[in-house]
């Protein structure tokens, strides 16, 4: 599904992700730890698009695709869906109508009739069942006023409701009580089909308690520099990272 | 994000103008200049009573000795007033009996505009004064609105038809002296409209006008009266557009509103005339004096969208002068390109346990400069006056203005006035957040500030609320910054 190889990417001068390698394949769940500035959040920026950043080497393979040709409208469009970690507000706009627009971008995209008004309303009650979200919230404006938790709700709802083949959350679980945490985190569990793949950025062990991942990647310094399976997050929660930094700094 | 930015700029600087189409009928005007002949000459031409034609010179007298105004935040050319044309109406040889009759060219123009001129208006439940340059071509509605004892005309034939009203009202809201544009309107206005609710009648559909130049080298300058009597209700919409020329035309109209005890009235303003092209040439000068004066109870509220005009210079105001009386202010003004608005609105204050709501919504992008000017003041007799201003700002590139002058007077130590303002920008964060979703950059800059806006746009009647949104996304096409 994804192929990321010697991915390298910078922000004005400075260099940030180094020459990233990666493969996702559908079914799978990745998670991606690593300290804090190690470039988690510049790799999923770079991935969905965002043109702050310069991708100075490396491909990106998506579905068979070039990647990086893509605008950002387009990634989505062909099913990529980035969980934002700060989600920003729109005011003024519905997040109703904000998600209808979005589903009939897709399905435009994919040479669908935008879905009638009773249609739409059915699929946003069902999808938002999934995370719980207060029906309530899907009438006042994007974001506006939402706490921590309900914007970090609000994302899985939107995942919901466009149902991306590849889904990149950034530190969704940041900020979240515990609550909550098993809310989002069961949500995304409940998302996940044999066809499609997602990947979790995350600074805490305890997320994956709920979405057990198949490989744990440890990003520093804008490189993966170790894999392993679920069981290397339990190790990271407990020893931290400097083990492996030490043994990154001999090689 | 940045070079995406340019290229929309740049497509939003060369987007058309979609009004900009002159319709080809035959046009009767007079010279270019202004002198008391050529007002005798439109008195005459309008075969207007000799007490219309004497105020019309005792107004262009006081104009003689006026100054032009340059106090608004506005880069104004020289105006040759003895440039412009001040008289020109569509050649008809005949009155009209029925649509058949009207000239089909005229029919077209007005369809492109989408005005609703026939049967549909049925449908849509409103009654259209069009005026095209100068002369009211039709109304249409008036026998259902004459049952209810509605009058709803052309300034013309209320002149004619409703003597004793026109001389009660007209000039007692804004009289000539008020301004040079009031003082110039009140001497060659051409026409405009009329409309009289009795006492405790409520106006079973909604009033509209159509304004549009069309003849070239010609200004137009409309007078709008509106009386509401006692415990009446109407709502009351005006639109305008005009065809894209290279010279700057002259719009100078009154619209004077006397609601009296306990009526209410709501006038909606969609303003979209030719805005000129993206180097500034051409483009509609709008200079514009509205005014309401509420009696005992009474309630006016004005919501505007502006997004037209080369430069736009208006204040549509409330005087409360009755006790309990009450006024709103919505606006949203978008300038693009080199466009320039200096708009706001007055409230003043004089009959006790008076209210008054001020919202304001400008949006400045390419190289415009948009400015909000108001003034709340509170007569020492004013008791208990309230006020609440919110004045917001949103910037789309860094070349553009905004600008707010907001000014308050308070002479009462029991009002209580509020003012709130914010300046924002639309974010990259706002647009990458979007563009993920899978909008486009230019549906997402679309979306924002519809959203931004929707507090205005919420005090429109529904049909125009649906033409002002996709306005403000044409007129905004892809402006990012």
């Amino acid at each position: 599904m994804l192929k990321v190889e010697n991915l390298c990417a910078s922000v004005g001068d400075k260099q940030i992700l180094k020459g990233i390698n990666l493969e996702v394949k559908a079914g799978e769940v990745h998670a991606i730890m690593g300290p804090n500035g190690s470039g988690k959040s510049t790799l999923a920026s770079v991935l969905a698009g965002n043109e702050k950043f310069t991708v100075t080497d490396g491909k990106v393979e998506y579905e068979g695709e070039n990647l990086l040709e893509l605008n950002v409208e387009e990634r989505s469009r062909k099913g990529l869906f980035l969980g934002f970690q700060y989600p920003v507000e729109i005011p003024g706009v519905t997040m109703a109508n904000f998600m209808k627009i979005a589903v009939n971008e897709q399905r435009k995209a994919q040479g669908l009739e935008p879905l009638t008004a009773a249609e739409y309303l059915k699929l946003m009650r069902e999808k938002s069942a999934i995370v719980e979200l207060d029906p309530k919230l899907t009438s006042r404006a994007v974001n506006e006023g939402f706490s921590g938790g309900e914007k970090k709700k609000n994302e899985i709802f939107q995942m919901a409701m466009l149902n991306p083949k590849l889904a990149i959350l950034d530190e969704t679980d940041s900020g979240l009580d515990i609550d909550a945490l098993r809310i989002v985190a069961t949500g995304v569990t409940r998302l996940k089909r044999e066809d499609n793949a997602t990947v979790v950025i995350t600074h805490y062990q305890r997320l994956l308690d709920y979405i057990v991942p198949d490989y744990v990647h440890v990003l520093y310094k804008g490189r993966i520099i170790y894999t392993g399976d679920k069981s290397l997050a339990l190790k990271l929660e407990k020893e931290g990272y400097d083990w492996l930094i030490n043994d990154y700094k001999e090689e | 994000m940045e070079n995406e930015t340019k290229n929309i700029l740049q497509e939003l600087e060369t987007s058309d103008y979609k009004y900009g189409f002159v319709s080809d009928i035959e046009t009767e005007t007079i010279g270019r200049g202004l002198s008391e002949e050529v007002i005798r000459l439109i008195s005459q031409k309008k075969e207007e009573p000799e007490w219309m034609l004497e105020r019309r010179l005792k107004a262009y007298r006081h104009w003689l000795t006026l100054k032009h105004p340059n106090w608004a935040h506005l880069d104004i050319p020289e105006i040759d007033f003895q440039d412009v044309i001040y008289y020109a109406a569509p050649k008809q040889t005949k009155k009209l009996n029925s649509m058949d009759e009207v000239d089909p060219e005229l029919k077209r123009t007005f369809d492109k505009l989408g005005i609703p001129l026939e049967e549909q208006m049925a449908l849509a439940g409103v009654a259209v004064d069009a005026v095209m340059d100068s002369v009211s071509v039709k109304t249409t509605f008036r026998d259902t609105l004459a049952e209810k004892g509605i009058i709803f005309c052309s300034m013309s034939e209320a002149i004619k038809e409703h003597p004793e009203l026109i001389k009660k009202y007209l000039g007692s809201v804004v009289p000539y002296t008020d301004n040079f544009y009031a003082a110039l309107n009140a001497a060659v206005f051409s026409d405009g409209s009329f409309c009289y609710i009795p006492k405790g009648v409520r106006c079973p559909m909604e009033l509209s006008t159509y304004f549009r130049i069309n003849a070239e080298g010609t200004g137009q300058f409309e007078r709008t009266l509106i009386v509401a009597d006692e415990g009446s209700y109407v709502s009351y919409l005006e639109g305008c557009t005009a065809p894209r020329r290279d010279e700057n035309q002259l719009h100078a109209a009154v619209v004077e509103i006397v609601v009296e005890k306990d009526a209410d009235v709501k006038y909606s303003t969609v303003q979209n005339w030719y805005p000129g092209d993206k180097e500034g040439k051409g483009g509609i000068y709008n200079f514009v004096t509205k005014r309401g004066l509420c009696r005992e109870g009474a309630h006016l509220s004005w919501t505007q969208v502006e997004t037209g005009s080369a430069i736009t210079w208006k204040y549509p105001s409330c005087v409360l002068l009755g006790d309990n009386s009450s006024g709103e202010f919505y606006s949203v003004a978008m300038t693009n390109n080199y466009q320039q608005a200096d708009t706001g609105t007055k409230m003043i204050h004089l009959g006790r346990n008076t209210r008054s709501r001020i919202v304001s919504k400008g949006i400045s992008a390419g190289k415009s400069q948009n400015a909000y000017r108001g003034l709340v003041r509170v007569s020492k007799d004013a008791d208990n006056a309230r006020n609440y201003s919110q004045c917001d700002s949103l910037l789309i590139g860094d070349k553009c203005g905004a600008h707010t002058f907001p000014v308050m007077q308070c002479s009462n130590p029991t009002a209580v006035v509020e003012h709130e303002a914010t300046t924002s920008k639309i974010s990259e964060e706002q647009l990458f957040y979007c563009n993920q979703r899978g909008l486009s950059t230019e549906d997402a800059v679309g979306l924002i500030v519809n959203g931004y806006a929707r507090e205005v746009l919420q005090q429109l009647p529904m049909e125009f609320a649906v033409e002002a949104q996709k306005l403000l996304a044409i007129s905004l096409e892809g402006s990012v910054g």
